[in-house]
């Protein structure tokens, strides 16, 4: 059970790695923001998973600050970007 | 009965890795950052429920699996309020006549 | 083991990606990556109370602190851009970091087996502390002092940022004003995630005595909370002037010190503990530090003051 487990974290870990690669490159400045997002559902799903694997409950709540400051940083970059916006006009 | 839930847990984790293979997919293919933001917004959150649901038939107890559920729910709503802010740095919303 | 593996490759790769990238934006979204892929790396070296940490100030906040830097700098990007450094220069610092890292590597892979630690004797003596994680009895009993100068540093830093201000605007508003946006779409979102964020916050610094967790992590929850209300508009910063938050600053600090010197009288050292009462002075130190360092750290993040205090 804790092979499978970890099997499925590697799984995940290695679509976020993907997606990172083409998020991070992205032109568009939404695709960079989207790479904090990715994290915060991608991330969270791989914490959840070892927690389980290596039987470490603390890594639940790792789950939780993840999910919550990746939200935060999602918003810091939106914000910085519609200042530019304003800035420029 | 341990064996059924092994075996449920199984299926769920492997929907859920499904659904996020489905999403790095969209997000590697889709043209524009509109429908990349759709795949990642909706698959990856699918795909971290059905993980979730995996783990709650594994999980030690009652306050574990609240845990679990308050995880997926926190990431859900701020998923889908954030995408939001997202998309519109995209393509803006009308100005307020 | 492959997981592993696989995990320090991606690792390095956002790492190298983030030194390469060319707009200062681009290279903060890489780090707060990197921090994020970060903490994972450390829930696998069962370390935790690591990883809550990485993942709130190694990334969440100090990726607030970068971009906001990123922001200020980005009238004089173009020409800062042209003054590209010389590879001469690069190759140096290159060198000069891989001779550090291949040295930190060595260092661990030589470790005589068993390697030296203290961890039986933290152990043995946790009951003694009244706290189950033995990562809060090391911050807070065994190492205490240390705990005590990381929190005056911190103050110490606020201190030079606010030292920064123009004149006009000292013992001013840090920061410019934020506006609820027109459609309330961020006000909304800032409203809903806010409150739960400090439950969480608060959650994270409780549990800390028993499982992984402790004042430093609950307290950047709840500074990271603060910024988001203040970015959303719901909040203004403070005026760096005013007393309630200059005491909101020092009451950490002070009551971790006054403790401190009554340990001489109460125990037989600085920072001693009577034994019956161990759990509870933790306790009363560790609710005021967070506040302050709650307050120290969103403080940090907002930025010395930019407009006139009165004004």
């Amino acid at each position: 059970m804790a092979d499978f487990m970890f099997a499925a974290t590697g799984l995940v870990v290695a679509m976020v790695a993907l997606g990172l690669v083409r998020l991070l490159r992205g032109p568009a400045a939404a695709d960079r923001i989207m790479a904090a997002q990715l994290l915060g559902t991608g991330g969270t799903a791989a914490l959840l998973l070892l927690a389980d694997a290596m039987r470490a409950p603390g890594a639940v709540d790792v789950a939780l600050i993840l999910a919550l400051l990746a939200a935060f940083v999602s918003v810091a970059f939106v914000n910085a970007l519609d200042r530019s916006e304003l800035d420029r006009k | 009965m341990s064996l059924v839930l092994d075996g449920l847990s199984i299926l769920a984790v492997c929907a859920g890795a499904f659904f996020f293979l489905a999403g790095t997919v969209g997000l590697l293919r889709f043209p524009d950052p509109l429908s990349r933001l759709h795949a990642l917004a909706k698959a990856d959150n699918l795909g971290l429920g059905l993980v979730v649901l995996g783990l709650l038939f594994q999980a030690a107890g009652l306050p574990a699996a609240l845990k679990l559920i308050g995880v997926w729910l926190l990431t859900l709503l701020a998923g889908a309020t954030v995408t939001q802010l997202i998309a519109r740095t995209v393509r803006p919303t009308e100005p307020q006549a | 083991m492959a997981f592993d593996t696989g995990l320090a490759v991606v690792v390095l790769g956002v790492a190298v990606w983030t030194i390469a990238a060319r707009k200062t934006v681009a290279a903060v979204a890489g780090f707060v990556a990197f921090g994020l892929l970060l903490a994972l790396v450390w829930v696998r070296l069962a370390a935790p109370d690591v990883a809550l940490t990485e993942a709130a100030i190694g990334s969440g906040v100090t990726g607030g602190l970068l971009l906001g830097a990123a922001t200020r700098l980005r009238r004089i990007e173009p020409s800062a851009a042209g003054e590209t450094l010389g590879i001469g220069l690069k190759l140096a610092a290159a060198v000069l970091c891989i001779l550090v890292a291949t040295g930190i590597a060595a260092i661990v892979l030589l470790l005589p087996e068993p390697a030296p630690t203290l961890a039986p004797q933290v152990a043995k003596n946790l009951d003694r502390t009244g706290l189950g994680n033995p990562v809060t009895a090391v911050l807070m009993a065994y190492r205490a002092i240390d705990t005590l100068l990381e929190v005056v540093v911190l103050l110490l830093a606020l201190v030079g940022i606010w030292s920064l201000a123009p004149d006009r605007a000292w013992g001013g508003f840090p920061g410019a004003r934020h506006h609820a946006d027109s459609d309330g779409l961020l006000a909304f979102v800032a409203q809903l995630l806010v409150p739960i964020g400090i439950l969480v916050g608060i959650h994270i610094f409780w549990v800390g005595s028993t499982a992984p967790g402790g004042e430093f992590q609950g307290a950047t929850i709840l500074a990271a909370m603060w910024i988001f209300a203040v970015m959303a508009g719901l909040l203004d910063t403070p005026a760096v002037n005013r007393r309630w938050l200059r005491l909101l600053l020092v009451i950490g600090p002070a009551v971790f010190l006054a403790i401190g010197l009554a340990g001489f009288a109460v125990a037989g050292g600085f920072l001693a503990y009577p034994e019956a009462y161990a759990k509870v002075m933790i306790l009363t130190i560790e609710v005021p530090v967070t506040l302050s360092i709650a307050a120290t750290l969103a403080l940090l993040v907002a930025g010395p003051p930019e407009r006139p205090p009165n004004g």
